[in-house]
């Protein structure tokens, strides 16, 4: 057998399959087709059909939903409803499920117990959950009776159909899958680094501060972006446990009213879209914040 | 020192006192329990048993922040988010030296390692050699009263490790840092150390300068560790003036006992380079065995040769005579170069010795 490795005569271009595949294309690149058959079909075309729906509205020209939801407080309003409800649920599960996050990252024992526990409610679905919290908070539930009790409050603490309700509902429903994120991301630091840290004089406090908490910054932000998703598309608990006609009266609950209530399905759309939109906004506001804070950051996760 | 993980003993009395400017290597295989010392040494595991003083003052109750020392860590351990300067100046900022003095110090040290055009770059922006320097940069920063090194060159290719071995030894010979350098290197440990403490199982099995391991080690499991690649069973034949006779497949050896007086099964050492091929009469004192070479690797500068002799037992030997498979050569040992050990506390070290 011989083996002729002789340099190629001339600058002749290799074939352009070959040339292709340099690039990255080639036949494996099939493998997206449904990927992107799904992604067209559910995601791009509904997208762009609700933009049509929403620009051809029952009266009145183009913008005229767009108008009537900026210009009428009864629509406007529910932008502001439902921030109420998504950030402090995002900053209170945050500041919860970080230190317990950071304590429990390289745990190996009591880590599936509390994972088990905390995947449980994520299973119950937000309508199971709700409805159990409306028993447990109500004026004759167990919460009201235990402080009654104990002396702490004489009259039963309002805690359902108001803004108090609706906000211990979504930090309840999202908190495990903040706690999740946060933790799988905190495991993921390299050890040595907190390690170096010590041995280099920081404190405990310190090696948070100066170590860890950058290295987490970038899954913080996307903890915190996918959190704040979540709680802004707050609907059953908005209805079940809050006000859905007032003080809860959030996006979702308004377009779920105008879809099948009034009938206006351009208007439901309308309001759905300016949620998409309100979404964007804040996660690109906290990726820009995450960038200019630990701008370098790039490659904390394993190092 | 003592270090327990629940029922494993990872590390026995290793009782040591290391002097001011001194260089200690923990040499040993994995699982010896040379990174396990190194890591109660920083404070990053507590011992449970023992206790560890640095001139005088008890320190082992303290939390690795708290003792001052510095370490270099085998994956660098740099900090990804911080630039090399903020990486070098970290300790020296725990410390809370002034800031006008810092810029100072982290100039000089990373003069010391060459990497003063790449202050500003980020770990992630350099190679491994590199980053290996700015962890030494690191930990000679805050002139710590003792700085340790957890196999720091074992991530680096062979001809970079060479280099920065010579690069380690150079700063230490000028900045007389006291160092705790852990290795499964010998080579490594014999050419930085001023001392080396040879472990294995989490117990010390000799505690010397490299120059007194490497000519006498204590037990057979040191001696293979140190390049004695013929290590082989034998039987005690006859005793006489501290000369040990043994028989080996049917092979006579004369050597000197390293250890107390051997009885009936012994461990024989020898190292390759004392085995000398001879033709016709060398000193008549000299061991003389008939052996066929079986392999002939070629070393460069020298040929590794390993024959047997009649009766199956295989010698390595060094020559820079190129022989051939087959061949029946004559080597001479020299008696004193022969060593004899009880049999009783080895009989791994022989099955070690064949890596």
């Amino acid at each position: 057998m011989a083996l002729d490795a002789t340099a190629g005569g001339g600058p002749r271009r290799p074939p352009l399959t070959r040339r292709l595949a340099e690039r990255g294309v080639d036949w494996t690149l099939l493998l997206l087709l449904p990927a992107l058959v799904f992604a067209v079909g559910l995601f791009v075309y509904p997208m762009l059909y609700g933009l049509r729906l929403s620009l051809d509205p029952l009266e009145g020209s183009t913008f005229a939903n767009y108008r009537r939801f900026f210009g009428d407080s009864f629509y406007r309003d529910t932008i502001w409803f439902t921030l109420r409800l998504a950030v402090p649920a995002l900053l209170i599960n945050v500041l919860l499920a970080l230190p317990l996050a950071y304590r429990m990252r390289y745990a190996a024992r009591g880590r599936r117990l509390v994972t088990i526990i905390l995947i449980f409610p994520l299973t119950l679905g937000s309508v199971l959950l709700g409805k159990g919290l409306l028993n447990f908070l109500s004026g004759t539930g167990w919460l009201n009776r235990t402080l009654i009790s104990l002396g702490i409050v004489d009259v039963p603490v309002q805690l359902i159909h108001n803004y108090l309700g609706v906000l211990i509902a979504v930090v309840i429903a999202d908190f495990p899958f903040v706690f999740l994120l946060l933790l799988s991301y905190a495991s993921g630091i390299d050890p040595t680094y907190e390690r170096a840290a010590a041995v280099f004089g920081a404190s405990a406090w310190q090696r948070f501060r100066l170590i860890t908490l950058p290295l987490l910054a970038p899954g913080l932000a996307i903890t915190a972006s996918l959190a704040f998703v979540l709680g802004f598309g707050i609907f059953p608990s908005a209805i079940l446990l809050g006000q859905p006609d007032g003080a809860t009266r959030t996006m979702g609950v308004a377009a779920y009213s105008e879809a099948f209530q009034q009938f206006d399905f351009p208007m439901a759309t309308t309001i759905a879209l300016l949620m998409a939109a309100i979404e964007l906004v804040v996660i690109v506001f906290v990726l820009t914040l995450r960038a200019r804070l630990a701008p370098t950051v790039s490659s904390g996760i394993k190092g | 020192m003592a270090r327990a993980f629940g029922e494993t003993d990872a590390l026995t009395d290793l009782t040591l006192t290391i002097s001011t400017g001194e260089f200690v290597a923990f040499l040993g295989p994995s699982g010896s329990g040379k990174s396990t010392a190194l890591n109660c040494l920083a404070g990053l595991l507590t011992l449970t048993d023992g206790s560890i003083s640095l001139d005088e003052r008890r320190i082992d109750h303290l939390p690795p922040e708290r003792r001052g020392f510095a370490m270099v860590f085998q994956n660098y351990a740099l900090f990804p988010h911080m630039s090399v300067r903020r990486n070098v100046e970290f300790g020296l900022q725990m410390q809370r030296v002034p800031r006008a003095k810092i810029v100072g110090r982290v100039d000089d040290a990373l003069k010391l390692v060459k990497l003063e055009h790449h202050a500003q770059k980020y770990p992630a922006q350099l190679s491994g050699g590199e980053q290996q320097r700015v962890a030494i940069a690191r930990a000679i920063a805050t002139e710590p009263p003792l700085v340790l090194m957890d196999e720091p060159l074992s991530n680096l290719d062979a001809q970079l490790r060479l280099e920065m071995r010579t690069e380690i030894r150079r700063l230490h010979q000028e900045l007389e840092l006291t160092t705790v350098y852990v290795t499964h290197d010998q080579q490594e440990a014999m050419s930085l150390a001023d001392r080396m403490v040879i472990l294995r199982s989490g117990r010390v099995q000799q505690i010397g300068t490299p120059e007194e391991i490497y000519a006498s080690p204590s037990t057979s499991f040191v001696a293979s560790f140190m390049g004695y690649r013929n290590i082989f069973p034998a039987r005690v034949a006859r005793q006489q003036d501290g000369r040990v006779t043994v028989s080996a497949d049917g092979v006579e050896l004369t050597g000197i006992a390293a250890q107390g007086h051997p009885t009936d099964d012994v461990i024989v050492a020898v190292r390759p380079e004392d085995v000398r091929i001879v033709r016709g009469t060398d000193p008549p004192d000299d061991n003389r065995v008939d052996l066929e070479v079986e392999v002939v690797e070629y070393g460069g500068r020298e040929y590794t040769v390993g024959a047997v002799s009649s009766a199956g037992l295989l010698f390595h030997l060094l020559t820079d005579q190129p022989l051939t498979v087959g061949e029946r050569i004559s080597v001479a040992i020299p008696v004193e170069r022969v060593r004899v050990y009880p049999a009783a506390t080895s009989d791994v070290a022989a099955g070690e010795a064949e890596h």
